[in-house]
């Protein structure tokens, strides 16, 4: 109690020991790498699902992502002379969204490609973080799938590791386009049941919709994304895909099908909801999710690929300036003839 | 009053650590003479107080000593007997230096105050009652100060048809208002009838937070009487807030750069209700408050009757000194008080609080970037987007900053204590609206 002077037998505080500035003179004790925390908490049960369907490929993958993510990050902000930034645990999270969306087969140098262009490329090159207008997860899995396309589709059956090109759910679409009933029959009861637990080729970490669900019910209590988005993205790929499949039949399987199949569930819970990439407002969510939902449905029912998650954040991703200017919140007790509109009209402020 | 009252939710608000406990229970002391007191000359919004008083002057306890300095003023009176000192300066609470008239005590506290008790108030003109609070000196005690007989004074073509009585006292750690509310239940009711009979209303809205039971029942024991509907709110800062406390009570918003008389309501503060009452019924004019003096430093947290003119140092000395060292002392509450770096500050008319906090306990502000999280979004009352509104003063883009509305921010802070980054987020708005200010004017002198 040095900083302390006695008076009247009662300690005082010394004056040019306290501290002067303004108010708020509390703060919540949250903070960025707490969040990145419970992100990755949520993220557990997918990452648990992965080891458990693809066994050391996932472990390996997983590892190679975060690593790789982790040292481009300290290695751009030592050549840059800037202050570490890993610390905020960011580039880890990064690491393993990226980990999860790749094949089981992917080998070690398609990991430090793709940890690169996330993390330096597209998030580094920006500004950093909170200034990348791309999500890098989803912006590296296209430039790999882009760049590399043989060794991004090496997929595996799940549990026994042989490796098959092109037996995924989505696949399996190609394969029975043309015939309402190949495809009725992808649809059926069992092939749903499957895709929920995961019991399915893909991405290792998008295969089980039932770990990615739990994670995304654990984001949302924690009130870490706009629940918004997975709603949109989800309802709108539910509508869009059930219109098509009722009007051609033969052309793609129903709508439960689309939601559990490829990366529409890590997409919507983890990779869309993206803080720095997504709109701050909550019509603006919507419209971001529905955006995603309808361009992924196109992707996948008209495109040339099989799969349009990761295109669509990335194109929704550039839109969302604009959807945040057109659904801006208005003030309260903003009204037409309030002072601030008042200005605005009279162009005070141009 | 038990009829149930429909209450709205306003955007956002967040519900800090209360800190209330300190000092909740304890019940209001009041503060032994002082030899000397240095009460500020204004303690009103509005045109500073002309002193009236010279030194060596005898004045009596309650008695004037600063006169009015226009309609929008408020008067000064002697917080005891004694003998007038010098006009000295003493540390302002916003920062620099304000002139005090010193009052130096006799032992006596006679009272002597001139103005004559109106007992039988509900038989007597508005207007002498208006002019008995303004005479008593009385302003908003809540915090702004603003003088009560011009705000019981709207002009004739606003209709009121509503007066609320702001009890929320939302601010963490202050229980000045809640003590105030509970031992002098009846005053704080009288007061507002009052008011009432001057602004010709029926509807009388007491808002209080939830989280004060033992108030929220003493209140309704009696507010029938005085025809006081009280009204349980949700507890969330900023619930005190004046144009959240109309929407919660009537649904009704005021409009950005608009006044609380625009939707026909008059919010006034239960201590100044309190004072009204005083003064009008007993003849005493506003001298002394219910202040809290805590922190989790302060020997002995509590509330305290203090006279205008005690200061800090002397607050404290009472309250028993601090047991912990203090990192600071805050006028005020943790969300919206002014940080002190002088003991020699004065208690004056809007003096809710004393606060003292340890350095584990305090803010500490980095300039991480703003990561989009949206938790400001989600949390601000006025629904402004404080996160992207601070990048853009960063970048001193203050025309974007006040497209976006910065002006309609109210300082209330609740973005910056749930910002994950740590940005400090009211202090670039407090930036841009002075940048702002500063090009309207300049703007306007060149027209002129």
């Amino acid at each position: 109690m040095s900083e302390e002077i006695e008076k009247n037998n009662v300690a005082l505080p010394e004056p040019g020991s306290l501290v002067l500035s303004t108010s708020p003179h509390v703060q919540d004790g949250d903070s960025i790498s707490k969040i990145m925390a419970k992100v990755l908490i949520c993220l557990l049960p997918a990452i648990a699902a992965s080891i458990w369907f693809f066994r050391f490929d996932a472990v390996r993958i997983l590892v190679y992502c975060a690593s790789f993510c982790i040292f481009a990050e300290y290695g751009w902000t030592l050549a840059t002379r800037q202050q570490p930034t890993v610390g905020d645990c960011s580039a880890l999270v990064t690491g393993v969204i990226l980990a999860l969306n790749l094949p089981p087969g992917a080998p070690w140098w398609l990991c430090l490609v793709g940890s690169i262009f996330a993390i330096v490329i597209v998030k580094e090159l920006f500004g950093g973080l909170g200034q990348n207008p791309f999500n890098p997860a989803a912006a590296a899995r296209v430039a790999l799938l882009v760049g590399f396309a043989g060794p991004m589709t090496q997929w595996a059956a799940p549990a026994t590791g042989e490796l098959i090109s092109g037996a995924t759910p989505l696949g399996a679409i190609q394969a029975a386009k043309g015939s309402a009933d190949a495809i009725a029959q992808l649809g059926c009861h069992d092939n749903l049941m499957k895709l929920f637990l995961g019991n399915v080729g893909g991405s290792i970490g998008e295969t089980s919709a039932l770990a990615i669900l739990i994670g995304g019910l654990g984001l949302m209590c924690f009130r870490l994304i706009k629940w918004q988005i997975p709603l949109a993205m989800l309802a709108t790929i539910f509508a869009f895909s059930g219109i098509v499949h009722l009007a051609a039949p033969g052309l793609t399987p129903n709508p439960l099908y689309h939601i559990l199949s490829g990366g529409v569930m890590i997409g919507a819970f983890f990779m869309a909801t993206d803080m720095v990439t997504s709109p701050m407002t909550p019509l603006g969510a919507l419209v971001f999710g529905a955006i995603i939902g309808i361009l992924t449905c196109v992707i996948r029912i008209w495109g040339a690929y099989p799969e349009g998650v990761s295109f669509s954040i990335v194109i929704a991703n550039a839109l969302v300036p604009l959807i945040d200017r057109m659904c801006y919140i208005r003030p309260f007790g903003w009204h037409s003839h309030s002072v601030s509109a008042l200005n605005i009209r009279r162009g005070e402020i141009k | 009053m038990n009829i149930p009252i429909k209450t709205w939710r306003f955007h956002g608000g967040v519900h800090p650590a209360d800190g209330k406990a300190l000092s909740n229970t304890v019940p209001a002391q009041r503060a032994p003479l002082l030899e000397r007191y240095t009460v500020a000359i204004q303690q009103n919004i509005g045109a500073p107080p002309k002193p009236v008083v010279a030194k060596g002057d005898t004045v009596k306890k309650g008695q004037l000593i600063a006169e009015p300095g226009g309609f929008v003023s408020a008067p000064v009176h002697a917080p005891t007997s004694g003998t007038v000192g010098d006009i000295v300066e003493v540390p302002g609470a916003n920062g620099g230096a304000i002139p005090a008239i010193e009052i130096i005590s006799d032992g006596k506290d006679e009272w002597g105050s001139g103005l004559d008790p109106i007992p039988n108030w509900k038989n007597t003109d508005r207007e002498i009652l208006k002019k008995r609070i303004a005479d008593a000196g009385i302003v908003g005690m809540g915090g702004a100060a603003f003088p009560t007989h011009v705000k019981l004074s709207p002009p004739p073509e606003k209709v009121i048809d509503t007066l609320i009585l702001n009890g929320a006292e939302c601010e963490p750690y202050l229980t000045a208002d809640h003590r105030l509310m509970l031992e002098r239940t009846e005053a704080v009711l009288e007061g507002a009838a009052i008011a009432a009979k001057i602004l010709r209303v029926d509807r009388v809205f007491l808002g209080i937070e939830e989280n004060k039971p033992d108030a929220i029942a003493a209140l309704n024991e009696k507010a029938g009487q005085y025809g006081v509907t009280v009204v349980p709110l949700h507890v969330r800062y900023p619930q005190g807030g004046e144009k959240q406390l109309i929407y919660a009570l009537t649904g009704r918003s005021v409009a950005t750069g608009g006044l609380p008389m625009d939707v026909g309501c008059v919010v006034q503060n239960v201590g100044s209700c309190a004072a009204i009452c005083d003064a009008v019924v007993e003849g005493h004019p506003l001298i002394e408050r219910y202040t809290t003096v805590t922190g989790t430093p302060v020997a002995n947290p509590g509330t305290w009757i203090l006279r205008l003119g005690t200061t800090v140092e002397q607050a404290l000395t009472f309250a028993g000194g601090v047991k912990a060292r203090a990192a600071k002392v805050i006028m005020g509450g943790p969300m919206m008080g002014f940080a002190q770096t002088s003991l020699g500050v004065t208690v004056t008319k809007n003096s809710s609080g004393i606060l003292l906090l340890q350095w584990q306990e305090t803010a500490e502000y980095t300039s991480n970037p703003c990561i989009r999280c949206g938790r400001c979004v989600r949390a601000c009352p006025m629904k402004l987007l404080p996160g992207p509104v601070s990048v853009m003063v960063e970048s001193e883009n203050y025309d974007e900053a006040e497209k976006n509305y910065v002006m309609d921010c109210m300082e209330c802070g609740v973005c910056t204590y749930v910002c994950p980054a740590k940005r400090p987020l009211v202090q670039h708005f407090r930036r841009a609206k002075a940048e702002i200010n500063a090009k309207r004017r300049a703007a306007k002198a060149k027209q002129a």
